[in-house]
């Protein structure tokens, strides 16, 4: 009896759906980015999802660069964050308003 | 029955604990939940036949990324943090939006066919492990998107370093 292939791509998106909840109401900018990545792990379990069930490679290829595009991508942003917290000694983006946006 | 009560396991707890990521206070506790988080999607790899990504998840992720998240998480100031409301104002907008996404996504999923089904059967990637299977096509057909990260890497070495380093005084 074999898990049908649904249930994952639902897991996947629920966790996808709570990564981007994350993103559009939390102020702390490191949530913020937590939550980024939790969007990506989500794409990440469909893509090995879908790896399995049409037992192809592929999808496991494009999970390793995703993380390692994540790994720079972390790096990069969080030495941002760095940079912002050593400049405006707070981390919540409503405070953020030198763009005027 | 019992793949399904393990799959039931594992997405049950996957969803609850990317719940606590999203919704605590602390963000040292947020950190703690996500590392519990990506031993779970660890798991799941495995549960899909994937222990090279399951592998990788767990070092990179859980061993690399979330240590770097640690590290600047502890340059916040955590009484601020825990003083002043989580959520910007206009939360349940953001909740709406999230869950009309959601609803799309699964209503779509009825309409999924199936492509064709390649050659790397259980069996076949369970005889010469899994491993070996991704490397040999790593290194053959998706060596140029290979070198590609690599570069990516460097990039962002020297980004990391020249965004982070103080400004020295000349």
């Amino acid at each position: 009896m074999m898990v049908p292939l649904n249930w994952y791509l639902i897991l996947s998106a629920a966790v996808f759906m709570i990564g981007m909840f994350g993103f559009l109401t939390r102020k702390n900018v490191i949530i913020m980015f937590m939550s980024v990545e939790l969007m990506l792990n989500a794409v990440n379990i469909s893509l090995v999802a879908f790896s399995h069930y049409l037992q192809d490679m592929r999808g496991h290829i494009l999970v390793f660069f995703i993380i390692t595009v994540t790994a720079a991508e972390a790096a990069i942003g969080l030495a941002i964050i760095l940079a912002l917290l050593r400049k405006k000694q707070t981390a919540h983006v409503d405070e953020m308003n030198e763009m005027k946006g | 029955m019992l793949q399904q009560l393990f799959f039931g396991y594992y997405a049950f707890t996957i969803i609850v604990l990317s719940l606590f990521v999203v919704t605590r206070k602390n963000p040292v506790h947020s950190v703690m939940w996500m590392l519990l988080l990506f031993f779970h999607i660890a798991g799941l790899y495995l549960f899909l036949n994937a222990e090279f990504i399951a592998a990788i998840q767990v070092i990179v992720y859980a061993g690399a990324i979330l240590v770097l998240f640690l590290f600047v998480v502890l340059l916040l100031n955590l009484k601020e943090e825990i003083s002043i409301k989580r959520f910007v104002g206009s939360w349940p907008a953001g909740l709406f939006v999230a869950g009309l996404l959601f609803v799309s996504v699964v209503t779509v999923l009825g309409s999924y066919v199936q492509g064709p089904i390649g050659k790397y059967s259980i069996e076949a990637v369970r005889s010469e492990t899994h491993t070996k299977a991704l490397g040999k096509l790593m290194y053959t057909e998706y060596l140029f998107p290979f070198e590609i990260a690599s570069l990516i890497l460097l990039v962002a070495v020297i980004g990391a370093i020249v965004l982070a380093k103080r400004k020295l005084r000349s």
